[in-house]
């Protein structure tokens, strides 16, 4: 299935958040999601089961003001 | 001693961590500033570059205590969202919330703001609104649970100093037990240091040093102006007056015209 990945589109086999984040390359990284604009916590990513065209937001710590 | 939501503090320079030329400079301003809070941001990570990972790993080195912040976010729910995101990540409750109101000045959205605060707080974050020196403002977001106001002193970026001497001046003595620290638009340490001699709890830089030819020097400079104006602030600063008056003792003058 295709879903939109901080923007761009991906193919996935992954049914639930966690697997996609593996899938993605993502693996232990530090990062948060959302999930259709809704904040997902880690505890929650492998109950999270994912449709077309989903939009996932893969955050990380980055330089700020 | 400088008290944050229940954390007690000796710096009182908060410093940002974007705009840095590199990494290295990054480290060495942080150091140079003395400063124990770094604010930080959440970005779009690729799962093939993880550039953040790298970032992360700079910051928790540095052994500073990080304030998150909402920049960029235009809405309530974005900024309540990130907010989430970023206490997962960054393990805080601390959140700088800014929620932007004008794409021009970057000025907040303050109706906005005291939304996301009130959400906030209720959900056990401890919020640092970017607000300005609005009075009425600052009694909804203490209303709304903010323990912390950080009004600017003039827009993000511009480096212009304190925009409304009056209107900070007012806020401050309407509020004088809450801390107050001020954020955006300070361009040089005597910006900071009259922020402080006016009775300011802090500032936070961030392009000011960034930008500077030598930001490590510039941080260091700007420790000491921090200092210097918190110092001159304690111990009472002259009432200002429109006459001379000699300085020098009039009486016993020798007469030798």
């Amino acid at each position: 299935m295709r879903i939109l990945v901080n923007g761009a589109w991906r193919d996935t086999g992954a049914t639930n958040l966690e697997a996609a984040l593996e899938e993605l390359g993502y693996g232990d990284s530090v990062v948060a999601t959302a999930l259709n604009g809704e904040f997902i916590p880690v505890p929650s990513r492998t109950a999270v089961w994912l449709a077309e065209g989903d939009r996932l937001e893969v955050l990380a710590p980055m330089q700020g003001g | 001693m400088l008290k944050l939501y229940g954390i007690e503090l000796q710096s009182r320079l908060l410093l940002g961590t974007a705009q840095y030329p590199s990494p290295a400079v990054l480290t060495t301003a942080v150091r140079a500033s003395r400063a124990q809070i770094v604010t930080v941001s959440l970005r779009r990570e690729s799962g093939g570059e993880r550039a953040g990972q790298g970032f992360w790993s700079i910051i928790r080195e540095l052994g500073v205590r990080v304030l998150p912040n909402t920049a960029g976010c235009h809405s309530v729910k974005e900024a309540v969202t990130t907010a989430q995101m970023a206490r997962e990540v960054f393990n805080t409750n601390w959140i700088k919330l800014e929620v932007i109101g004008d794409e021009d000045t970057l000025q907040p959205d303050l109706f906005g703001l005291v939304e996301a605060a009130k959400l906030l707080a209720a959900d056990g974050f401890e919020v640092f609104p970017y607000t300005t020196e609005d009075l009425v403002a600052a009694a909804r977001l203490l209303d709304a649970g903010c323990r912390v106001l950080m009004p600017w002193g003039a827009p993000i970026g511009t480096g212009l100093g304190l925009n409304n001497l009056l209107g900070l001046k007012t806020l401050r003595a309407r509020y004088p037990d809450v801390p107050l620290i001020i954020d955006a638009g300070i361009g040089v340490p005597s910006h900071a240091a009259r922020a402080m001699e006016i009775g300011f709890d802090a500032v936070l830089i961030n392009t000011a040093v960034a930008r500077a030819v030598d930001p490590a020097r510039m941080a260091e400079a700007f420790a000491q102006a921090v200092e210097a104006g918190h110092a001159a602030f304690l111990a009472g600063p002259m009432e200002p007056r429109d006459q001379a008056t000699p300085s020098t003792p009039v009486i016993g003058k020798a007469f030798l015209s």
